[in-house]
Formats: structure tokens, sequence, C-alpha cells
């Protein structure tokens, strides 16, 4: 049973409490880019993700708590979380990342 | 009856007289025996036959690592348990158990004539024979396999007994109470925070209840561990839980606990619950689980009177009881000497110690001598001899080619340990190979955990109290005054005369898999050794190769060629021991299952006979049958009455969210594929909501309550994930919006009245709200109240008759409902369930998400063109409508469908062909999404999505079923009432 951390609740909550939102910082394109793509880039868009081996950034969505999406760097290879942060905020650089570790 | 009674154990209570029967046979024990030390005190040996050769087997080990000696555990009244072990299983008064796998009885089984047959029952032989002819498989071979193969009984009762579960937190779970964790508790119970320390057996101590010769701290080891146990007892922070198995370890110190309260107590309390299992979340764990004595593989290793060294000497000073009258040792480790040595002096008589290796201990050799037993280095044993019982064996000594036999009636046997990782591997904790020890130890660890004492390699009872001590930051060494653990060779390879393919040497007992099995496997190309343990089944029985991994290890990397670590090592799975079903489910069980969703009306309908249907974790009546009506039946009635006259349904399950704020309708026009700028205060419209990949993802009318606020509705199965899609938008993408959304499902009684006299009854209820037609036309909300309470009026239609929908604080509901039935019944109001309402709905044409839909549906493919607003800048689903695959033209398209014979009903999900002669496999251009018997139209009626189905009006298509093909026509799918003159009234 996983603990995460809600960084808008402030505290770890079981696994149980939340649900997976996929890749974060994929941001929508606007109206006018979309029109724009071809069908293969919007695909791309739409269904290609990284499948990453290490420190992944993600969604996740506490929605049995405050009901709030946030972010969060997860190492697919342990399974372990490293950091969450708000929505909205950046993707942590690779210093934010070691510093998180300790 | 002989008894085998040495001394007194130091867990025995010779006061308390236990009788107790095996296979209907009395017999006697004592306070604190377990049936396998109760049965060898009888002189009882023969305890099971096995599974695939049904040989006779006897008792290997004195623990939870027992592959052997398993029986059935009869509690009475249905309650029984097969595959207990004897080694574990504690005795009482009146205590029942049975052997398995045996027929007519244990002592004469016919089953043991495939032992003969054995050659032809080799690894993997599921795989090669009983395939021809391929009739015999159902009547011939598959009957006799059943009736030969197998364990214990399974219990075909439900289960009776009560399940509890709890959740607790501690600083310190240490799991194990040998040496090593006693150590650790004594220490963490002087610190701060709590201390859980887990055994899995009755008592604490683990190898201390059989080391009373030895001496910490100046005095036997069993008062010093009196001693500690009664300190930790007085420790206030101190949690000592016995009979108690930790089954895994998860994610963050997540340990889950099964606790066994009431198996070993002859009278259970009332309702007392058999099983508890805690969830624990520790801060640190601490795993001292000991080591496993790793038997040797030769042939003839499995006879009843063959044991574990380490058995025999637990048997002897934990339960006083000696396992034989004349015993021998067979061994490749030191530590076997110790056991030896102490059945001598407890005046057993020990004859022999067969030796692999070619030299030991000078010192070890001296004790034997001392005492009269002869040692026989640089030996084997090539053969044992006894039908039930071993009663000699034959000596190989390949350097002097030397062949005798020696008798005995009990040989005990030692081919090295192997430290126990299981929770730490579980805990994804990472281990190397030592050589010296020939056995895996702990490496890396994943979680904040640590292995102390055997369980890391480190053996003796000095080197575990001082590392539970050091676990700690505790410095102090204890002075202890034990032999010396010794050291021992492994060998995977026992010399023998006689040809591999001859013997029957035994590496996993359980399962019947010997040291030929595996090698056959390699010879079959399965060099990997997971593939190695699926072929051959080592390590898959319920004992999970406790003493087998490493021994088919060693034999399969000596059959590649190929160090142990690239062979590698199969998976460790929870749980550690088999642990009962009903722990595991607790107390969700039966009502507690799964939550049932019921709506403020659900009340009236169960006392109305209603049959209910799931629809997501709701309960929603299906139908209301009268009298002996079946569902069509009851169906056709409820149907006909609502179009006629005035229909009433219970629609509170429907999803509903409050969106709200300056930018409400900008977010609405993002979210759906409809417009709403234009929705006027006080209407209603069809909301049509897209995912990203331009698919229909869920619908409903929405209402507009003031320039800033939308009553949303959803789906009924939808509403959770509408709810999350539109807080996913609201929170990532549009977060400068300033709208808020309120998940108000159940904060809202919606019933619906459906009918010509829908209006009728209403009007002398409602206040506040001109129902006529003028002021209240179809798609429209009104605020008022009736009979006094505050409603959210809908004027809408599912049904395509009058319709309204009547929207009031939740906990109102049955209220109105009670009052809605009584005026109506001048009406003759009709309660319709779900079925009816599918009816009514399709009988218009009139979608359901997720039955006319799948989540490839485009608003174009349904027919919904006219949903999506053509002037927007954006939505959801926007681009992806635009894509290619999504404009083809050969998409499947929704239409009604007529059968040629009106009274065939079609099947939903049933495949449609153009060609009913084509052969198999038939080009399928599409299914049947919804079908009904129409008793309006007094026909059948039918949805499907059809290739290219817009341009086939009237084309004739086929649907082949088992029974025949049936024909039918493609047409429009609305078929009641085409120009909805009936909605408008």
């Amino acid at each position: 049973m996983l603990l995460i951390h809600c960084p808008y609740c402030k505290e770890n909550r079981p696994e149980i409490e939340f649900a997976y939102a996929g890749e974060a910082h994929i941001v929508r394109p606007d109206a006018i880019v979309q029109s724009e793509m071809t069908d293969e880039e919007w695909s791309k868009f739409m269904f290609i993700r990284n499948n990453f081996r290490g420190e992944h950034a993600e969604r996740w969505w506490h929605n049995a708590g405050c009901n709030m999406f946030f972010n969060a760097i997860r190492n697919t290879k342990t399974d372990k979380f490293v950091m969450t942060y708000k929505m909205g905020e950046n993707r942590p650089t690779k210093t934010q990342i070691e510093a998180a570790k300790k | 009856m002989k008894n085998f009674r040495s001394q007194t154990g130091s867990v025995i209570n010779e006061k308390e007289v236990i009788k107790f029967s095996f296979d209907s046979k009395i017999y006697f024990g004592y306070g604190g025996d377990t049936l396998s030390s109760a049965l060898l005190a009888n002189g009882v040996h023969l305890i099971g036959r096995s599974f695939k050769y049904h040989r006779p087997r006897g008792i290997l080990s004195s623990g939870s690592e027992e592959p052997n000696a398993i029986v059935t555990f009869d509690r009475g009244e249905g309650k029984i348990t097969p595959n207990v072990r004897a080694t574990t299983l504690e005795i009482f008064e009146g205590l029942q158990v049975f052997s398995q796998n045996s027929y007519p009885n244990l002592k004469f089984d016919i089953g043991a004539f495939n032992n003969i047959f054995s050659m032809f029952f080799p690894a993997g032989f599921y795989n090669k024979t009983f395939m021809w002819p391929k009739s015999f498989w159902d009547k011939v071979y598959e009957p006799f396999i059943r009736n030969l193969a197998g364990l214990g009984p399974a219990p075909v009762n439900e289960d009776p007994d009560n399940y509890a579960s709890s959740y607790e937190h501690c600083e310190t779970l240490i799991i194990g109470s040998g040496p090593a964790g006693i150590a650790a508790a004594l220490t963490a119970s002087q610190k701060e925070g709590r201390v859980i320390l887990v055994d899995e057996q009755p008592e604490i101590g683990g190898s201390l209840l059989s080391s009373s010769n030895k001496k910490i701290d100046n005095m036997g080891a069993d008062q010093w561990l009196s001693e500690a146990r009664s300190k930790l007892e007085k420790s206030n922070n101190v949690k000592i839980m016995t009979r108690t198995t930790a089954i895994g370890y998860w994610h963050d110190n997540f340990v889950a606990l099964s606790e066994r309260l009431t198996d070993h107590m002859s009278e259970v309390p009332d309702g007392r619950a058999r099983e508890q299992l805690h969830r624990i979340r520790a801060k640190r764990v601490i795993l001292a689980q000991g080591a496993i004595e790793r038997p040797l593989v030769f042939n003839g290793n499995d006879k009843p009177g063959v044991m574990l060294s380490n058995a025999a000497q637990t048997y002897l000073n934990k339960y006083g009881v000696r396992v034989g009258d004349n015993i021998s040792i067979f061994t490749s480790h030191d530590s076997a000497y110790e056991t030896a040595f102490e059945l001598c002096d407890a005046k057993v008589s020990v004859s022999v110690i067969i030796d692999l290796r070619k030299e030991i201990d000078a010192d070890l050799l001296a004790k034997a001598q001392s005492r009269g037993i002869v040692v026989h280095l640089n030996s084997s044993i090539s053969k044992t001899y006894g039908k039930l019982r071993i009663n000699s064996f034959e000596v190989f000594e390949p350097a002097l080619n030397k062949k005798f036999k020696v008798k005995c009636d009990a040989l005990i046997m030692s081919g090295g340990w192997t430290p126990s990782l299981h929770l730490w591997s579980h805990s994804k904790g990472t281990i190397k190979w030592n050589k010296d020890l020939s056995a895996y130890i702990p490496d890396k660890a994943h979680e904040n955990v640590c292995c102390i004492g055997s369980c890391n390699g480190s053996f003796g009872i000095a080197k575990a109290l001082n590392q539970g001590n050091s676990v700690f930051e505790n410095s102090k060494k204890y002075i202890v005054k034990e032999q010396s653990f010794g050291t021992g060779v492994v060998s995977s390879n026992i010399p023998s005369y006689v040809s591999k393919e001859k013997q029957k040497a035994f590496v996993d007992f359980q399962n019947d898999v010997t040291e030929k099995d595996i090698s056959l496997a390699v010879q079959e190309g399965f060099k990997s050794i997971e593939h190695v343990k699926r072929y051959t089944t080592n390590g898959m029985a319920t004992d999970q190769g406790k003493t087998s991994n490493l021994n088919a290890l060693e034999i399969a990397s000596r059959e590649v060629g190929s160090s142990i670590e690239k062979v590698g090592l199969t998976t460790f799975r929870p749980p550690y021991t088999p642990t009962t079903f009903g722990t595991f489910v607790g107390y969700r069980d039966k009502e507690l299952f799964d939550p049932v969703r019921k709506t403020p009306i659900d009340a009236w309908a169960e006392s109305n006979s209603a049959i209910y249907e799931p629809v997501g974790l709701w309960r929603r009546a299906r139908f209301f049958p009268k009298d002996d009506e079946n569902m069509d039946q009851a169906v056709a009635r409820e149907c006909k009455s609502t179009r006629d006259s005035l229909g009433i349904f219970d629609a509170s399950t429907l999803g509903k969210i409050e969106v709200v704020g300056p930018d409400a309708t900008k977010f609405m026009n993002l979210m759906y594929c409809t417009s709403w700028t234009s929705l006027k205060v006080g209407n209603c419209r069809y909301g049509l909501m897209l995912g990203e990949d331009g698919y229909i993802y869920d619908d409903g009318v929405v209402a507009r309550i003031a320039e800033d606020r939308y009553h949303v509705t959803t789906t009924t199965g939808g509403a959770p994930r509408v709810f999350r899609h539109m807080e996913d938008y609201l929170q990532t993408e549009f977060n400068d919006l300033n709208v808020w959304l309120t998940s108000t499902t159940e904060q809202w009684a919606v019933i619906a009245l459906n009918g010509p006299h829908a209006r009728d009854i209403l009007e002398p209820l409602v206040e506040g709200i001109d129902l006529s037609a003028d002021f209240f036309p179809h798609m429209s909300v009104r605020l008022g109240s009736i009979c006094g309470i505050p409603t959210r009026l809908f004027r809408v239609s599912f049904t395509g008759e009058l319709g309204f929908e009547i929207n009031v604080p939740s906990h109102y509901g049955l209220a109105l409902w009670e009052i809605l039935m009584a005026e109506g019944s001048k009406y003759k109001i009709t309660p319709y369930g779900t079925e009816a309402m599918h009816v009514l709905r399709a009988e218009k044409g009139f979608i359901i998400v997720g039955q006319d839909t799948d989540g490839t549906v485009t608003p174009h493919d349904a027919g919904m063109a006219w949903a999506v607003a053509k002037k927007k800048k954006d939505f959801v689903g926007m681009r992806s409508l635009k894509r290619k695959d999504l404009v083809s033209g050969m998409r499947k398209q929704l239409v009604g469908l007529l059968t040629e014979d009106p009274l065939t009903v079609l099947a939903e999900g049933s495949q449609v062909v153009l060609d009913p002669k084509q052969p198999k496999p038939m080009k399928m251009i599409g299914h049947v999404t919804s079908s009904y018997w129409s008793e309006s139209l007094g026909k059948s009626v039918a949805m499907a999505v059809i290739e290219d189905g817009f341009n086939r009006m009237g084309e004739d298509v086929y649907i082949p079923m088992p029974t025949g093909t049936i024909q039918a026509k493609v047409c429009k799918s609305v078929f009641y009432d085409p120009e909805g003159k009936r909605i408008h009234v």
C-alpha cells in the first residue's frame, strides 16, 4: 500500500485515496495550433507517451481526499515516489530531484 | 502403545492430558504438543501419501516449512481445512484429523500402483500424455487424473466463521521471536516508540525453546528466555503477538499479519472471530525469520522416518520426544553433530553418522567417538529400505567402493541451511549469493528494514543476540556458551553407484519432484529457473519450496553448466504460508462485499416486489411484477400503461453536477460539443460530451438555472467519469476560468412522470409554476415547490410522451413518491423500472451511452451531427473529429432494424452480415446494440451499428444465430411517433 504525499493536504495518504492520471506536463495545444497540426502530430499528442525507465513525471488525482490533481516524480523501476508538487508548477530540475531524494 | 517421550519438553505441560484422533484412531498427547510431536510420541510416523506417486510419507520437519505431513483438520459442522501441517497444528481435547490422498486407507493405498508406473509420470507428463484420442479426455483421462491426484478434499460448505481485521501503526515491527528478535525487542522496549513482536508459533523463543543446555549471561537459555519474556510482557510499549504469521510485506513498510485466534481451542467462545488480519504500517521493520535446514537429495530420501536433523533436536528438547530408538545421521554440515550428541546424552541410541565430507573438525570427531557414535567420512547413502517406515539403508563409500547396510528406525539428515528471505524479497530487497554458505543472503534494502540473526547468514545464538542489540546501536555483548554452529558443504550431487535414471531422489516432497525431473527439464531445453520451476512444478506446492528451492537451483545449475547466480532464483510471493480466504475477506462479506447505493425511494420499491438490477454500484428496480408476471409480461404492461395514461419512474441515480461561476458558459462550451451560449435561463438542452479522441463519452439534459449556473445531468454509470473529466480539464488546462463544480448526484431525488396525464397529476400539487404548454414548453425548467417541497421541475421526456422530471432535495424523495402514487391512482399510475425505461426510449431511437455507444462512436456515427456546434473556437474532441478515420465512409453508423418476422426479437450483441450463405469466417458489418419487444407497436424493434448504415435504408441484412438465421430490414431508428407529436402536448 503505497503512501503518496498530497502537496495540497500536505500529508502522506494511502494509494487507495488516489487515481493515476497519466504522464505530466503534456500541454493541450490551443485551438489555432490544433487546427494546424497534421493528423499524425495530433495522434502523437493524444496517444504517444514516454515509457520512461527511472524518474517519471506523472499526474495523480486525490479523488477520495481533497479532489485536487497534482504532479509527482516517481521512479518507475523502484516504484518509489521522489517528490510531489502542485499542478501548474514546472517539472523539477535534476538538482531539485537529487535534493528531494535525500 | 509404546511411548517415545525421553524427557519433559520445554513447551510441554504433562498435567494436561489431551485425547485426539488421527484417522479415527484415538491417541493421547500433552498440552503444548503439536499433532506431529504427539504422533511421534506415540511412535506414529506414517502421516500421508504423496501427491503424484502415492508414496508413504512421514514428518520431515518441526516447523511451518513442512512439505509431507499434511492432514485434513475437521472442526465439525462442515468446517474442514485440508492440507494443514501437522507440525504447526496444536492439539486440543477432541481434535479430529485425517490423513489425505489414500484409499481405502493410509497403510494400504491402491493409488500406490501408479508408483510402479511412475516412469510414465515424469515432469511435464501432463503436456505429453493423455492427448489421444481427443474424445477420451473428458470421459476417461480427466476423471482418472482427478481421482488420483490432489492433496486434501476441498470443503463443500460455506465458511460459517467470522474473521476480524484491523489497522495498526508502530515504530518498530519485529518479525520472528528467536534470540535475535527477542534481543531486538528488549533493546527497542527501552526506547521511545511502539514495538510489535510477532511469531507464528504459540510461544515466543524460536530456537531458544530447544536450547536448554546452552547458557546466556551465565544462566540456562530457558531461564534467560523466561526472564526476557517477563520483561517484555511488563513493558508498556511492547505488544507480543503469537500464533501470528507475517504473510506479506508491501510498499512503504506495510506488513500484513494473519493471527490465528481459535483453531487451537476445543471450546470456541460463541461468535469469536476465527482469525484476524492486522494491517501494520511500521516505521521500521526488523526481520528475524531464521533459517530453514536443507534436505539431502538422495535415493529414497522420502520414507517415513527420514527427517531433518534440527527437527529431531527440536522434538527432543521442545516436546520431549525422540523420533526413534535407533537413529542414524546423514549429513554434510556440522550442525547435525550437535543433534547427535544431544540425542545420545538423552540416552537415545545413535549408531552412525554418514558424512559426505572428506574431513571434519577434529573436536567434533572426538566428541562423536567418545559417545560411541561411528563416523563414516567421505561416505554416502545409495538406498533406503522399508515400506511404510525406514528400517535400514545402504552406505556407499565411493573411494573404497565399499557398500554395507545399517539398520535404523529414523534417519536424520542435514544438507546445510537456507536463510529465510521471503519477507525481505517481498519488500524488494535484493539478494546476493554467498559461496561459503552456498545460499542467498540479503543485500540491499528497498524499504526501512534489516535482517538479523540466521536469516542474514549469521548463525548461532551469540551472533543473533548481539545483532538484536546492534540493530538499535546497543553495543552490549551477550556472553553465550553454545556449541559452535560450524560449517558444511552443499552438494547437489550425492555420490551413488545406482544410476540416476533408477534413483528416486526427492527435491520437492509435496509435489513429488525428483532430481531426475529437474535433469529432464534441462535436457528438454528449460534453462531458466522460472521455466524449470513451472515445467517440473518444483516449489509450487503449498510449502512454496521452503525445503526445495535451493536444492532445485543447485541441480538445475549443475545440469545447465552455469553458475547459480546466472540460473537465478524464483520470486517469493505472499502469503508466506497458506492463509484462509476468510482472513483476507474480513468483514467485507455478503452485504458488506460491495457498497450498495440505494436511492431514497428504494424502500418503496423493495416493499413493492421490485426485481432489481445492478447499475454500477447502484441497485435499480428493473421491473415491478404483478401477481405471477414474468419480466416480459411486466415490462409490456408498464410500457403500455405509461403511453396510455401515466407512468412513474425513479430517476434519482442519474449523475448531477452543478456548474457555477462567471465563466460557467465558457467552460460548458469547452466541455461539450454542443453549444450553450444561446441557451436561455429556464431552458434545457441535450448535451453531448466527447472525449478528446472525438468519441461520445457521455450525454445528458442540461438546464440553465441562472446566467452563471447550470444543472448538468449525466448517465447513471458515467457520473464519476464525467466529474473527473471536468475537474481534470478545469484544474489542469482551463484553470484560468472562474467556475467551480459540485457533484450533486445524491443531493437531488428525481421522479419522472410520463404519459398523457403527466400534467394532470401535477396541476393540484405544484405551487409557483404555470404548467400550461404555452408557459412551460418541452425542454424547459422551472423553480417552485411541490406539496411544499422546493423543486427544480424539468419538462423533459425520455419516453416520447409528455414528461416531467421532478427534482427535490433527496430526503423528500420517498414522501413525494408516496403522495404521487396516492394522487395518481385515479390515472392508473404505473411504476416502471429500468427495463421498461429502456424499451420506451428505444422506441424513440434515443441512445444510451455505453449501450449503443462503446467509446468508438462519433456524434456523426450516432446520427447526431446536429448536436455538434459549427462555430465554436474550441471544445474537447474538436480536433479529433477532423481525423481522417473519423470522417471516413465505412464507419459503423447507428440505424434501426425491424425483423422480417415481427415476433422475433434480436439478441443484443448479435452480429450482422450481408450474405448469410458466405463461408466462415463471415464478414461481419456490425452488431445489434439494443433490442426489445415493443408492446406499443406490436413488433420487435432494434438498434444496430452497421457499416455505412445511413446508406442502407430499406436493405435486408441477416443475423446468423445458432438456432437459425434471422432476416431484418435497415430503417430509421425512430419507431414510435416519428413526428414527435405526443411529446409537445
